[in-house]
Formats: C-alpha cells, structure tokens, sequence
C-alpha cells in the first residue's frame, strides 16, 4: 500500500539544539533529576537495571535492525566481559582473580569482548538470516556450559562473587545515586553512538547490505567486511553493559549468560522495536517492570506469583504476531491513526 | 559411493583407514601398550556404544527438525519443548497403563497433533517470514516450558522401560581375556539402549524409503528443492506441509519417550535437546536428513567420548566440530549449496 508520509520541514537557520523536539528535552531533564526524587529501589533496580540491559539488547538492534543478523550471542560477549573484569581485576575469588587496577583490566576486557564478537561474528556471517540465530545460539550455549564444567579460569558453577567497580574520584559506584548516573550515562552514550553510526557512511552500508546483499556487493561493497565489522562495534555496548551488569549484582556466574537470559535480550530488543536505538530501552524498561511486579500482576489475575516466564512469553507472542516492530511500531500505529485522514487515508500532516 | 572416492581421493583413503581403526579397536582384543595409552577397552566400548545410542536419539529429534526446515524453511526452536511434551505425555501414558509401548504411539499422535494446530494456525499465517516465525517459536517454547513446569513441577521423571528390556545382555564384543582361565571377557550393554538403536534404525531406514521410494515423499523432495514450483503444478501444498509438521513433531515427542527411559525428563531438558538438535543439524547439513543421521553419530560419539576422556571441556569437543565444520563446509557435511 502506497502511503503518503509528508516530513517535517524544518528551516535551515535552526540549530541543531533547536531542531529536537521539547518532548525530549522534558525527559532528558526527567532522567537527569530522577534521583532527588525516586527511592534507591527504583534507581538502582528498575532504572539501572533496565539501562544496563537496554544497552545489551542495543547491540542485538544494531546488528539485527540494521544489519538484519539475529546474533544471539550478545548476552554471552556481556558475559564474556563480565567475567573478563572478574578475573583480571578484584573478586572474593582470590586464587584466580589478578587484581590488576581498573584501567587494566576494564580495557582488557573491552578488547576481548571485541575480538570475541568478532570471531563469533566471522563465523555467523558465514551464512544468513535463520542460519544465523542458530549458529549464535548454539555458541552461546557452549558459553554457558563451558563456563560451567571450567574451573581453572572460569571458576565452575558458583562463578565469582564480590566484583564491585573501582573507587574512582572518591565515589562508591555502587551507591545507587552514583550507579544510576553511571549507567545513565553510557547508556545515552551509546544511545547516540548507535544513532550515529547508523547515520555514517558505514551505517548506511550496513543497511543497505540488510536490504540487498547482492546489489551492494556489485557496487563494490565488502559485504562480509562490513557485517563482521558490525559485530565488532555492537560488542562494545554489550560489553559495557555486561561489566555494569556484573558490578550491578556484584557477582558472575555461568546463568549470567545462560541460555535463558539470552533469550530475554531477544525478547527485550523485540518487544521495544528494532527500528530505532531507543526501542531496546523501552523493551528493557517493561521487562524490568514486568519483572520486578509480575508478583503483584500475577496474582490480581488470579495466578501463582512464580509464573513471570508465561507472562513475559505471552507478552512476546502477542506482540510477534500483532506487532512485527515492537512496541515501537505499535506507538508509530496509534500516531498515523491519529494522523490519518479520516476521508481519504492518508498521513496528513497537522498545521 | 565411487563417485566420492572419485571426487575426493584423499578424504576417501582417511575415512578408510579411520573407519579400519575403528574396526580393529572394535573387534580386537587390545594389546598391552594400547591399554597404557588410552585405557580400558571396556570403557572405550561402553563410550562408542553410548554415543552411537544417544546420536540416535539425537537422530530422532534432529530429524523431525531438519525435515521442518528443509520444506517449510521454518527453524523451530520449540523443537525441544515438543520432545519435553513427548516425555511427559510418555511418563504419564506409562503411569496410568503400565504398557511402554502404549506411550510411544500415544506421544506421537499428541505431539503431532500439537504440530498441527500450530502449524494450521500460526505458522500458515506467516509464511515466508522466516525471522518472524522464529521468534514465534522462540515465544512458544517459553510459555510451553512455563506451562509444563506448571503442571508438572521441577521433579525429575523417569520412564521405567519394561521388565523384559531391562537389565544388561551380553553382547559378541570382547573387552578382554580373563588371566586365570584365559576365556574371552564378553561386553554386559543394556538391552533397551540396544532397543532403541535397532528402533531408531528402523525407523531412519523408514523415512529414508518413504522419502525417496513414495509420492509424499516426493512431494517433499520436490518441496525442498522449490516449493512455489511445487504449488503451481497443482499440489496442495499446505496439506503437505501440515503433515510433514506434524510427523516431525511427533518423532519429537516420540524422541521425549525415549530421553524419558534412558535419560530423564526435568524442566531445562528441553533446551538441551533443542541445542543438541541445532548443533547436530547444523554439522549435518540443514534440511538433510543423512545429514542429520551423519551429525547425531558424530556429535552423540564426540559428547560420549569427551565426557569419558576429556571431563572438562567434552561440551569445547562438540562446539569445535560444528566450529569446524562451519569454517570450511558452511552449509554442513551433507547440505547442498
């Protein structure tokens, strides 16, 4: 269906700043001043949390929104950098942690996550679409089992416990104010560098390459180049969130990265939309409410408290099948219905 | 078979001279110096024959799945909770009747049936969407898993097999000679492994004539090759794709049956045996059903073996054959292009 979508347009003379829309800037305040008035409860868990995972399931959008690979392997790079952190830097696993300072140990584990993903990365572009969700989860399944039958590195079941983040400048990241500011602010980070990277020329061809592979390679695009690159950059996120993550809760261990929290970062990314950088956010923030209250939902609808998998697994159907583009798709449905000319079907734009 | 050999002389004479080790470490009775250097042949035995017995239970699953996606291009990853389903239904089929056997059919004909409301009422809707039915599957084995924890708890459940299956047999396989009297040690297996085996055997065998020797089986043929062509010469193609989803689902849940005798059925099972099933199609070949006989052998004999011989990393031995296979035939052993 041909649809007609008239864009805004905006005068040249503007500025950048002035181009954004107040309704942004209203949140970006909301988010900054959060903390004077939300309980430690809602910063550090619902807040933080949701942060941390949005930024894991940021990196699954990039590469899936943008690149049209599914690579379940995104949990398991944030766990790879997790444990990374552990075992270079301090635990209370002392017989295998370095304690090497913070601007040791974060970059190594930055760099290992990063050729970790590329590898992955060489593997998975190998074959395409379905092949790739395959291949990526059954790497992430040997993560998970070879974390846990290892001990000499990975320290077994019990994984390492005590991780806390470097006092940095005097403060205690921990503290929720600090943690919340922290996450918040990588977060944002990499919100941005997301959008940004889909706008350069490298974004542009990696959307491209998602549309038509073929097309691109005869114009004389490295298609394999760019996807491996790709998984490269979305590392990066994922590894920041796996550290954060890993700090959060102050331990690692293989469930970190087990098959079911694997799976949660597809459902998170799709359930917020992977059109756009900020749907993983918005799917993170329900997952974390949904998680943290399913109790209380659950038992309104007359259910046991423990049933959070059925809840959030419905949730995921119901929007697969009616929503193909997240909770996204579902906000941009609602807003073209207010739009749309009720004569004639189409976009109009409103004076 | 000469045609291989043809094609390929060098993989040709490495296969011989693997398959004559393995004949001569099968039949022989093992000097000393073979004994120093990687055990007993007792154990040696005992792991080839576990192995071959669980890749073909790995065959029993892998291949509903791979017949799935060859035709409908549709990765299921609710593969595993089917077999789960399989496993309970067996278990309580068991309970009530007292009568194994009854489970199998019983598991079938449920789990298939399960195959077909889904495949009629959620997987037609959305044909030719690969990545979206993939992610429906995905949601469908959570709620299944949740659903099946549920009902049934975090209990492990064995299916007990019955009294004349059960026990070890002696089999004709040497493992040594005794030293007082100087008479031949016999290998003691356990029948209903050996049931299973000759089972699954059969029913490979089975689909390999069904698939090449009937017309379903050439429609399907014809529909993995292409399937609009196969729709536009006048084959009700959704008919054909309903039934090959339902006897896939139900060689799942009858696999359930089986895991559910000589293994166990708890809750995480199911994730295990879809991972399995991934790894072993993905080393076979997708959509290849040698294929995913080929890679049950070779993934069931590698996890048997890398338990035994190497504890720690038996689940790195399974991850670097797929990772090898990947980096030089991406389309599996026996997949085409």
């Amino acid at each position: 269906m041909a649809q007609v979508v008239t864009t805004e347009t905006t005068p040249q003379s503007r500025s950048m700043f002035g181009r954004i829309p107040a309704a942004y800037w209203l949140f970006g305040a909301f988010l900054l001043v959060l903390p004077s008035f939300a309980s430690n409860f809602v910063m550090y868990q619902i807040f933080g949390w949701s942060f941390i995972l949005g930024m894991i399931a940021l990196s699954l959008m990039f590469l899936a929104g943008y690149g049209g690979m599914f690579s379940l392997a995104q949990m398991t790079v944030a766990g790879l950098a997790g444990y990374v952190v552990a075992i270079c830097g301090t635990s209370a696993i002392t017989d295998i942690s370095q304690n090497w300072p913070w601007y040791v140990n974060i970059p190594a584990a930055l760099l290992i996550a990063a050729i970790f993903a590329t590898v992955v990365g060489w593997l998975a572009v190998r074959t395409e679409g379905i092949y790739t969700i395959m291949i990526t989860l059954a790497v992430a399944s040997a993560f998970f089992y070879f974390t846990r039958q290892n001990y000499v590195l990975f320290n077994g079941f019990s994984g390492f416990n005590g991780v806390f983040p470097p006092q940095l400048f005097g403060v205690d990241w921990r503290h929720p104010v600090a943690f919340y500011y922290l996450s918040l602010f990588w977060a944002a980070f990499w919100y941005f560098a997301v959008l940004y990277v889909s706008r350069s020329p490298m974004g542009l061809a990696l959307q491209g390459i998602r549309d038509n592979p073929r097309r691109m390679s005869a114009l004389g695009f490295d298609v394999t180049a760019h996807r491996v690159a790709a998984y490269t950059f979305a590392a990066f996120p994922a590894a920041i969130g796996g550290i954060l993550l890993t700090w959060q809760s102050a331990q690692i261990s293989p469930g970190t990265a087990g098959v079911g929290p694997v799976i949660d970062i597809l459902v998170i990314a799709v359930i917020g939309g992977l059109r756009h950088p900020v749907g993983p956010f918005v799917g993170a923030f329900v997952y974390v409410i949904l998680k943290s209250f399913s109790i209380d939902i659950l038992v309104a609808l007359g259910l046991g408290g423990e049933r959070f998998q059925l809840l959030i697994g419905l949730g995921f159907l119901v929007i697969v099948f009616w929503s193909p583009d997240g909770l996204l798709g579902l906000w941009a449905k609602l807003r073209d219905l207010h739009r749309r000319d009720p004569l004639i079907g189409r976009l109009v734009r409103r004076l | 078979m000469r045609r291989f050999a043809r094609l390929h002389p060098w993989w040709s004479v490495w296969i011989a001279i693997a398959t004559l080790v393995l004949l001569y470490l099968t039949f022989a009775i093992w000097p000393p110096w073979l004994i120093g250097l990687i055990g007993k042949k007792k154990l040696f035995l005992n792991s080839l024959f576990n192995g071959i017995t669980l890749g073909s239970l790995y065959f029993l699953i892998a291949s509903g799945f791979t017949l799935i996606f060859g035709l409908m291009r549709n990765v299921n990853l609710a593969h595993g909770s089917l077999y789960m389903m399989g496993g309970y239904i067996g278990y309580l089929i068991g309970d009530w009747t007292g009568y194994w056997l009854l489970a199998f059919p019983v598991a079938f004909m449920v789990v298939g049936l399960f195959g077909v409301i889904l495949q009629y009422f959620v997987f037609r809707r959305m044909e030719g969407e690969d990545i979206r039915q993939t992610l429906v599957t995905i949601g469908i084995s959570i709620v299944l898993a949740d659903i099946m924890l549920w009902a049934f708890g975090g209990d492990f459940y064995n299916i007990s097999p019955p009294s004349w299956l059960s026990g070890p047999i002696e089999t004709i396989f040497v493992t040594g000679v005794k030293r007082s009297s100087g008479d031949l040690i016999y290998l003691k297996y356990p029948l209903v492994r050996l049931a299973i085996f000759a089972a699954s055997l059969a029913i490979g065998l089975g689909m390999w004539l069904a698939i090449n020797r009937t017309r379903i089986g050439m429609l399907i043929r014809a529909g993995v090759d292409d399937r609009d062509i196969l729709s536009a010469s006048g084959i009700r193609v959704q008919f054909v794709f309903v039934a090959v989803f339902a006897f896939g689902a139900g060689l799942a849940g009858m696999a359930g049956v089986v895991g559910g005798t000589f293994q166990s059925i708890a809750p995480g099972e199911d994730i295990r045996f879809l991972l399995a099933s991934l790894v072993v199609v993905i080393v076979g070949g997708m959509g290849s059903i040698p294929g995913a006989a080929l890679g049950a052998v070779i993934i069931g004999i590698a996890e048997q073996f890398g338990s035994v011989y190497f504890p720690t990393y038996a689940v790195v031995v399974t991850f670097l054959i797929m990772v090898l296979v990947l980096a030089f035939r991406p389309t599996g052993l026996l997949g085409r292009n």
